[in-house]
C-alpha cells in the first residue's frame, strides 16, 4: 500500500473522531440518567467532563492540520480531512449541549417534576442513535444512512413540538409551574440541537464520499 | 531481521574491511598508471634529445633560406618548408569546407536509414586504409587524371602542389569528418530545441547555434589532423612530389617537395653531415607540428571560453 | 468539456437522490468560487490525437479543448505521454526520427498538421520553454533578439528586448547587464530568461515542459506567479509532475495515464478544483491521492 504513513494518520484521525463520538455519547446518555434519577451529583461529573470532550477536539484539530501540512491530501482524502475538522466542531458543541443538561438538572434540584417523563428520554434516544448512525455512516461511507440521520432529525423535531405543547398546556393552567416547565423546555431544546448536529455531520459525510455540499436541516427553530 | 542488527550496530562480523591491503592494491594501481605515462615521456625526452644534438649544429637563419645542394654547408630548407606551407593549405582549405560539410549533413539532415548507416561505416573504415593507398588514388585522379584503367578524363594536374593537397585532403577528410560529427554531436540537443522552439528552420539553427557551440571541436579535430598530413611522406612519394627543388613554388600547378621528403632524402646520404642536417630538418618540422597543437588547444579555449561556460 | 458534461450528470443525479430524500439541495462547490468574468474562447483544439514512435503508440487519441488566456496543466506518472502531447502543440516531435502523428491540432481554426503548413511558424506562434534552463551561449540580448531577428521582426529590438524582459520579471535583475552571458545567470534567472525569449516573437499559446524541476523552491514560486501573470496575455499549457504546482497554477487540468498497454490515454480533463477536490475517475482519484498502483 502507498503512502503507508498518510494511511495509518489518517485511520488514527478516523479513530480518533469514533472515539469522541463515544464521549459525547456517553456524556449524552449520563446526563438524561441525571434528569431521570435526579442525581445532582451525576451532572456535576458530566459537566466536568466536558472538558475532556473539549480536549479531545483540540487534540483531533492539532491531528488535522498535521495531516494538511504534511501529507497534502488531496480529492476524497481532502474532503475526509475537511469534514472531521468540522465535525468535530459539532461533536464539540454537542458536549456542551449534554453539559447544558447536566446544568439544568443542577438548577432542577429536587423541584417535583411537573409531567412524566416520556417524550423527552424518546428525544435522547433518537438523538443519541442519530449520533451513532451518522458517524457509521461516515466510517462506512454510506450516502444513504446519512439521507436517514436527515430524515430521522424530523422525528425529533415533532417530539419537541409536542413536548413544547404539552407544557405550555401546563403552564397555563398553573402558572406556578412555569419555572420547572422552562427547565424541561430547555432540556428538549438542547437534545434538538444535539439531533440538529448529527444531521451536519451526516451532511459532511455526502460531502465526503461525493463532493456535494447538501443542507439536511430544514428545522425552524 | 538485518535492518534491527543496522540499528544495534552490530554486523555479526560479515564486514571484514582489510583497509590495509585494499590501500595498497590502489597504491600499485597507481603506480602502473604513472609507469605508463612515463614512459612515453622519456622516450620522446631521449628523441628530443638526440635530434638536438644532431641538428643544433646546423640551425639557424640560412638553413631556412638556402635551397637544397650536394654541399652540407651549402644545403638548406626553403624549399621543403615552403612546399609543406603551400601543400598544407591547400589541403586545409579544401578538407576544411568539404569534411565540415559531410558532417552537417550526416549529422542533421540524412535520415537515419540503412544508407546513412552504409556511408558513416565507410567513412570510419576509410580512416583506417593506409596512406600509401591515398597516394595511388591521387596518382591516378589528380595527376594523370584518369580513373584507374579508363581512358583520360582530362588533363590531371601533373605532379603539382594542387594535386598532392587534394590527395592529403582526401586522406584527412574521414578523421575530419569524423571529429566534426563527434563535435556537432556533442551540441546539446536542447541548444537545437530552443532555435527550434523560437520558429527557426533547420538551417538557422545549424548556423547560428549548432556550427558556433560546435567550431571549437572542429577546429581542433582538423588542426590535429593537418599535423597528420604534414608529416605524411608515403603518398607524397607516390604522387611524386620530388626530392630535389632548388626553388619556391609560386602557384598550385607548381612541382614541390615537403619537409618529410627532404629529410628522408637526407638521410638516405652516405655523408655523416646529412645525416645531422636531417635532424635539423625534423626540429623545423617538430616547431611547426607543435605549433599547430598549440593553435589547436588556444583555439578551442577561446571560443569555449567567450560565453563563460 | 466532456469531464463538465458527466459533472452535470453527476450533479442533477445528487440532486435528486436530495430531493428523494426531503432535504433542499444548495449550489455545488464549485457555484460558490467566484467564476471567472467570460467564458474563455478555445485556444487550441485537439482532435483524436494519436502518436506513434516507430511500431510503438504512445498517445492514444486525446480530444482536448484549451481555453485561452488560461493555464492548462497536463498532469499523470512519468511515460503518460503528457510530454509528447504537449509537443505535439508545436510540432516538436517532428524532429525526432520516425514519428507519425494522426489527428488533428487545430489552432485559429487551421490544422497545424495540414500539408503546406510550415513547423517553423507554427512554432513561432506556439512557443516553448523547457524542462532545464536552456538558453543560449549568447549574451542576454541576443538570447531574447535571436527569434526576433530570424522572423524578420522589423520593429525597434532595444524595446522589444526590454518588454520581453519585463513581461518575464526579469529586466530589473539584468538590465544593466544585457550584455553578460545567458549562462552566466542563476538557474531560475535562466529559465525566466527563457521565457522572455519565448515571448518576444510574440506567441499566442506558450507550452512549458516542466519548467520547475530543475529549480529551488523560490525559484519555482517566481515561475508560478509569472505563469498566472502570463496567463493574462498568453494561453499556457504546462506539463508537470508536482501535482500541487498544477493545482497552484492552472485553471483546467488533464489528467493522462498510460495502462497495461502503454499507450497513453486522457483520463479526466476538468476544472482544477474539480480535479483536485471531487475528481470523478478513481485512477484520476488514485493518481492525485499518491495511492497510484
Amino acid at each position: 500500500m502507498p503512502r503507508e504513513q498518510f494511511q495509518a494518520d489518517l485511520d488514527r484521525l478516523q479513530d480518533g473522531l469514533l472515539e469522541m463520538g463515544a464521549m459525547v455519547d456517553r456524556q449524552i446518555e449520563r446526563a438524561m440518567a441525571a434528569l431521570v434519577e435526579r442525581d445532582v451529583a451525576l451532572a456535576d461529573a458530566v459537566i466536568r467532563d466536558d472538558a475532556e470532550v473539549n480536549r479531545k477536539r483540540f487534540d483531533l484539530d492539532n491531528q488535522v492540520l498535521h495531516l494538511l501540512a504534511q501529507q497534502g491530501p488531496m480529492a476524497r482524502d481532502l474532503r475526509v480531512v475537511i469534514s472531521v475538522l468540522s465535525m468535530v466542531v459539532d461533536l464539540e458543541r454537542m458536549g456542551d449541549h449534554a453539559k447544558g443538561i447536566g446544568a439544568i438538572v443542577q438548577m432542577m434540584s429536587d423541584e417535583p417534576l411537573v409531567k412524566p417523563l416520556v417524550d423527552i428520554p424518546e428525544m435522547a434516544t433518537r438523538a443519541r442513535s442519530m449520533l451513532n448512525n451518522s458517524l457509521d455512516a461516515f466510517v462506512n461511507g454510506d450516502i444513504e444512512a446519512a439521507y436517514r440521520v436527515g430524515q430521522a432529525d424530523d422525528g425529533v423535531d415533532e417530539l419537541q413540538d409536542r413536548v413544547y405543547k404539552d407544557l405550555v398546556a401546563i403552564m397555563i393552567n398553573d402558572p406556578a409551574t412555569v419555572e420547572p416547565c422552562t427547565h424541561l423546555l430547555w432540556v428538549a431544546h438542547n437534545l434538538e440541537r444535539i439531533a440538529d448536529r448529527t444531521t451536519n455531520i451526516a451532511e459532511r459525510v455526502v460531502f465526503a464520499e461525493t463532493g456535494e455540499i447538501v443542507e439536511m436541516d430544514l428545522s425552524t427553530y | 531481521m538485518a535492518a534491527t542488527d543496522m540499528q544495534a550496530g552490530a554486523d555479526r562480523g560479515l564486514y571484514v574491511p582489510r583497509l590495509s591491503f585494499r590501500h595498497k592494491k590502489g597504491a600499485a594501481f597507481f603506480a602502473i598508471c604513472l609507469a605508463g605515462t612515463l614512459v612515453g615521456v622519456v622516450f620522446l625526452a631521449f628523441l628530443l634529445l638526440d635530434v638536438w644534438r644532431d641538428g643544433a649544429g646546423f640551425l639557424r637563419w640560412e638553413f631556412l633560406q638556402n635551397f637544397p645542394s650536394r654541399f652540407p654547408e651549402r644545403a638548406g630548407f626553403q624549399s621543403a618548408l615552403w612546399g609543406s606551407l603551400w601543400l598544407i593549405i591547400t589541403t586545409a582549405l579544401l578538407a576544411f569546407p568539404i569534411g565540415v560539410g559531410a558532417a552537417i549533413y550526416l549529422e542533421e539532415y540524412a535520415p537515419r536509414g540503412f544508407v546513412t548507416k552504409a556511408i558513416q561505416t565507410n567513412i570510419s573504415n576509410l580512416a583506417g586504409v593506409p596512406s600509401i593507398v591515398f597516394g595511388i588514388l591521387g596518382l591516378q585522379l589528380f595527376v594523370r587524371g584518369t580513373i584507374g584503367i579508363g581512358p583520360s578524363i582530362g588533363g590531371g594536374f601533373g605532379r603539382s602542389i594542387i594535386a598532392g593537397g587534394a590527395t592529403m585532403a582526401l586522406l584527412i577528410l574521414p578523421i575530419v569528418i569524423v571529429a566534426a560529427q563527434e563535435s556537432i554531436r556533442a551540441v546539446p540537443p536542447s541548444l537545437r530545441e530552443a532555435s527550434y522552439g523560437v520558429g527557426a528552420t533547420r538551417w538557422q539553427t545549424v548556423w547560428h547555434h549548432v556550427l558556433p557551440q560546435a567550431f571549437p571541436g572542429i577546429m581542433t579535430g582538423t588542426i590535429l589532423a593537418l599535423s597528420r598530413a604534414i608529416g605524411e611522406t608515403a603518398p607524397l612519394i607516390m604522387i611524386g612530389a620530388l626530392t630535389f627543388v632548388a626553388f619556391r613554388p609560386e602557384s598550385l600547378l607548381d612541382p614541390f617537395t615537403v619537409m618529410p621528403i627532404q629529410i628522408y632524402n637526407w638521410v638516405a646520404r652516405p655523408q655523416p653531415e646529412f645525416q645531422d642536417l636531417a635532424a635539423t630538418g625534423i626540429i623545423v618540422l617538430l616547431v611547426m607540428l607543435l605549433s599547430m597543437n598549440a593553435i589547436a588547444v588556444l583555439l578551442r579555449q577561446w571560443t569555449g571560453r567567450r560565453y563563460g561556460r | 468539456m466532456v469531464g463538465n458534461v458527466t459533472d452535470e450528470a453527476e450533479r442533477t443525479a445528487a440532486s435528486a437522490a436530495a430531493r428523494a430524500a426531503g432535504v433542499s439541495v444548495q449550489a455545488g462547490v464549485r457555484a460558490t468560487e467566484p467564476e471567472p468574468a467570460a467564458e474563455p474562447g478555445i485556444a487550441v483544439e485537439m482532435r483524436n490525437i494519436s502518436l506513434w514512435y516507430g511500431q510503438k503508440q504512445a498517445v492514444g487519441n486525446v480530444s482536448l479543448d484549451v481555453p485561452r488566456n488560461r493555464v492548462t496543466a497536463l498532469i499523470g506518472p512519468s511515460g503518460c505521454g503528457k510530454s509528447t502531447l504537449l509537443r505535439c502543440i508545436n510540432r516538436m516531435n517532428d524532429l525526432i526520427d520516425g514519428v507519425r502523428i494522426e489527428g488533428e491540432v487545430m489552432i485559429d481554426g487551421a490544422n497545424i498538421y495540414a500539408p503546406n503548413t510550415e513547423p517553423s511558424q507554427v512554432r513561432r506562434h506556439v512557443g516553448m520553454v523547457f524542462q532545464k534552463p536552456n538558453p543560449f551561449p549568447k549574451s542576454i540580448y541576443d538570447n531574447v533578439a535571436f527569434g526576433a531577428k530570424i522572423n524578420g521582426y522589423t520593429g525597434n529590438m532595444d524595446d522589444l528586448v526590454e518588454e520581453s524582459l519585463t513581461k518575464a520579471a526579469l529586466w530589473d535583475e539584468v538590465k544593466h547587464e544585457l550584455k553578460k552571458s545567458g549562462l552566466a545567470l542563476s538557474g531560475g534567472q535562466q529559465q525566466r530568461l527563457c521565457i522572455a525569449r519565448a515571448i518576444a516573437v510574440n506567441p499566442e499559446i506558450v507550452l512549458m515542459d516542466e519548467p520547475c524541476s530543475a529549480l529551488d523552491p523560490i525559484a519555482t514560486q517566481r515561475i508560478e506567479d509569472l505563469m498566472l501573470e502570463l496567463a493574462n496575455d498568453y494561453t499556457i499549457v504546462v506539463v508537470t509532475h508536482n501535482m500541487q504546482q498544477a493545482a497552484r497554477v492552472s485553471h483546467k487540468t488533464a489528467f493522462m495515464l498510460a495502462e497495461d498497454d502503454l499507450v497513453g490515454r486522457l483520463i479526466e480533463f476538468s476544472d482544477t478544483d474539480e480535479i483536485f477536490l471531487n475528481p470523478q475517475d478513481s485512477r484520476t482519484e488514485e493518481y492525485i491521492t499518491g495511492r497510484f498502483g
